[in-house]
């Protein structure tokens, strides 16, 4: 197979960010060139859909990972079947899923099938997607084997090209990094404070995202139109990583450790929909849960300036009564201990 | 739009009016068309504006948001945006024509882009690219997040800039990557204007210029 391979480094320098400070930004750098990134790291820079089209792949193969880009990138073609929020993949996968350090889904495609913490038990690529339907787009999976997941399966597994299978180093820009631990613990009003300075204008103060003539462009970071409690943005170190290393949009690692951590604190302090994990106590859930996952989340706790206590409800939002198949879904229970 | 999006952009049209404050003075479009009489000269009868090959291009304001349009004119009078022959036309309109002019151009019905025509295939294709997609091995996101899908503007803070002029829209996208513009908010656009090439500019440019600003517009070609 031939693809147009761009140079490997795209370097850009002397971007003038906020308030007049310069750095150095390298989108897909070699670690070496990255001062904060650790040596001996996997970097790959995925295929471009340019470069789809030059390649010698199959028509037919081609016509489908068009389909899984076009599914990532506009994800809101299922609403109403797998989708119940306002949200695309590529809303937190930035750069269509490509982009370092803001979870590029090509790692997924590379490092599964393997044991995943968040269930329990080893998950493929399929089973990975269809944790995001699940959580992140509150949804309901397409069927494995479907168009839909092939499609999307196809895409991530595309964007992998050239990358070594289980790869024995770590991955460059891999996930949402968390800034430093901040000198301050996270505090509700200073996050809420940044964000109405730093993300309200898109995002808007209540956290419903905005819609335009009918037209999803800035997403919900928080209430219905957002992800549910069981995503892994509800986890504060994940959002406070997802803000620091790519908001305000187009201005990574602008903001301080301190702010990313805040703001982060302050967004999953507010009403997301139920967890599908949800066993009708909220008490019961982050508890079962817990160990596994909300231990990271602020879900079962009391805010402290009203006393509410967050995920105390049975609102699933648009999505109602649909159950996610997948959730809960025993896998190789039979298998010996050898 | 499904009701609940209705809903929704109904609420949020509430917010702006109230966080937008000074700028969401009420105005008033017939009180518009006479305070705009100073406008014409550049920016025309119906708002169309002009394209000046090697000039100074004037904006279409037809169908702008009418907040937006009134917070460029706060900026020019306040110093926050340069330009040697708006600040002296900004100058002479008090905050409640400026609201009324606003009115009066938001109200048009959007008029073509021009200076698009001539650019090559390569370099529409490019803009489309930058436009709907944006380029991430440079860090430039695309310009609908933003600007909104179609480029046709969302609320009063990103502009529409299809069916804008070529020659405006590079002329202020070189203006901020130069940073002689910086009114923008938390320096969205100044960010991505700079990783932008000169090419990158004239390809958008010339992109934004050849797309309908308005359904009826759409509709019309």
């Amino acid at each position: 197979m031939i693809i147009c391979r761009r140079s490997l480094v795209i370097t850009l320098t002397g971007c003038s960010l906020g308030f007049g400070t310069v750095y150095t930004a390298t989108v897909f750098a070699q670690p070496e060139e990255r001062p904060d990134a650790a040596l001996n790291m996997l970097v790959h820079e995925p295929p471009t859909m340019e470069d789809l089209e030059n390649s010698e792949l199959h028509p037919e193969l081609k016509k489908v990972i068009r389909y899984g880009h076009d599914l990532f990138t506009n994800t809101q073609q299922l609403r109403g079947e797998n989708v119940f929020n306002d949200m695309n993949c590529s809303s937190c996968h930035l750069g269509e899923g490509r982009v370092p350090f803001s979870a590029p889904v090509w790692a997924a495609a590379i490092t599964l099938p393997d044991f995943r913490g968040k269930n329990q038990h080893v998950n493929n690529l399929e089973e990975r997607i269809a944790g995001c339907f699940a959580y992140s787009m509150n949804g309901v999976p397409p069927e494995y084997g479907s168009d839909e997941m092939l499609a999307l399966s196809a895409y991530h597994q595309w964007l992998a090209t050239g990358a070594p299978m289980y790869p024995d180093k770590p991955i460059y820009g891999r996930g949402f990094p968390a800034p430093d631990e901040p000198a301050e613990e996270p505090d509700y009003a200073r996050g809420e404070a940044a964000y109405q300075q730093n993300c309200s204008i898109c995002h808007q103060n209540d956290g419903s995202g905005h819609y335009e003539n009918g037209e999803y462009v800035f997403p919900a970071p928080w209430g219905d139109g957002s992800n549910n409690w069981g995503a892994g943005i509800a986890r504060v170190e994940t959002m406070a990583g997802f803000i620091y290393q790519n908001m305000p949009l187009g201005q990574p690692r602008s903001l301080s450790d301190q702010d990313a951590w805040d703001i982060a604190y302050y967004i999953n302090s507010q009403e997301r929909p139920q967890d599908p994990r949800y066993t009708g106590d909220v008490a019961e859930t982050a508890e079962r849960f817990g160990p596994t996952f909300h231990n990271r989340s602020l879900y079962g706790q009391t805010r402290e300036h009203d006393g509410h206590v967050l995920g105390d409800h049975d609102n699933f939002g648009e999505k109602g009564d649909h159950k996610p198949w997948n959730v809960g879904m025993p896998r190789f229970e039979n298998l010996s201990e050898e | 739009m499904n009701k609940k999006c209705l809903s929704r952009f109904g609420l949020l049209i509430g917010i702006s009016i109230v966080t937008g404050g000074a700028l969401a003075q009420q105005g008033d479009a017939e009180r518009g068309q006479a305070a705009a009489a100073t406008c014409t000269a550049c920016h025309q009868a119906d708002g169309s504006g002009m394209n000046v090959p090697n000039g100074e291009s004037w904006p279409r304001l037809a169908g702008l948001n009418a907040d937006y349009i009134a917070k460029q004119l706060h900026d020019f009078k306040a110093g926050q945006r340069q330009n040697a022959t708006m600040v002296t036309f900004a100058n002479m309109l008090d905050d409640q024509q400026i609201a009324d002019v606003a009115e009066y151009y938001s109200q048009m019905p959007v008029t073509p882009g021009q200076g698009g025509d001539e650019a090559d295939e390569a370099l529409l294709a490019r803009g489309q690219q930058l436009a709907e997609r944006g380029d991430w091995n440079a860090y430039i996101v695309s310009c609908q997040s933003c600007h909104g899908p179609g480029g046709t503007g969302v609320g009063s803070t990103f502009p529409g800039v299809a069916s804008q002029h070529a020659g405006y829209i590079s002329a202020q996208l070189t203006a901020w990557k130069n940073e002689m513009r910086s009114n923008d908010p938390q320096n969205l656009m100044g960010a991505i204007a700079k990783r932008m090439s000169d090419n990158d500019i004239q390809a958008v440019s010339a992109w934004y210029a050849t797309q309908p600003g308005s359904e009826e517009q759409e509709t019309a070609q």
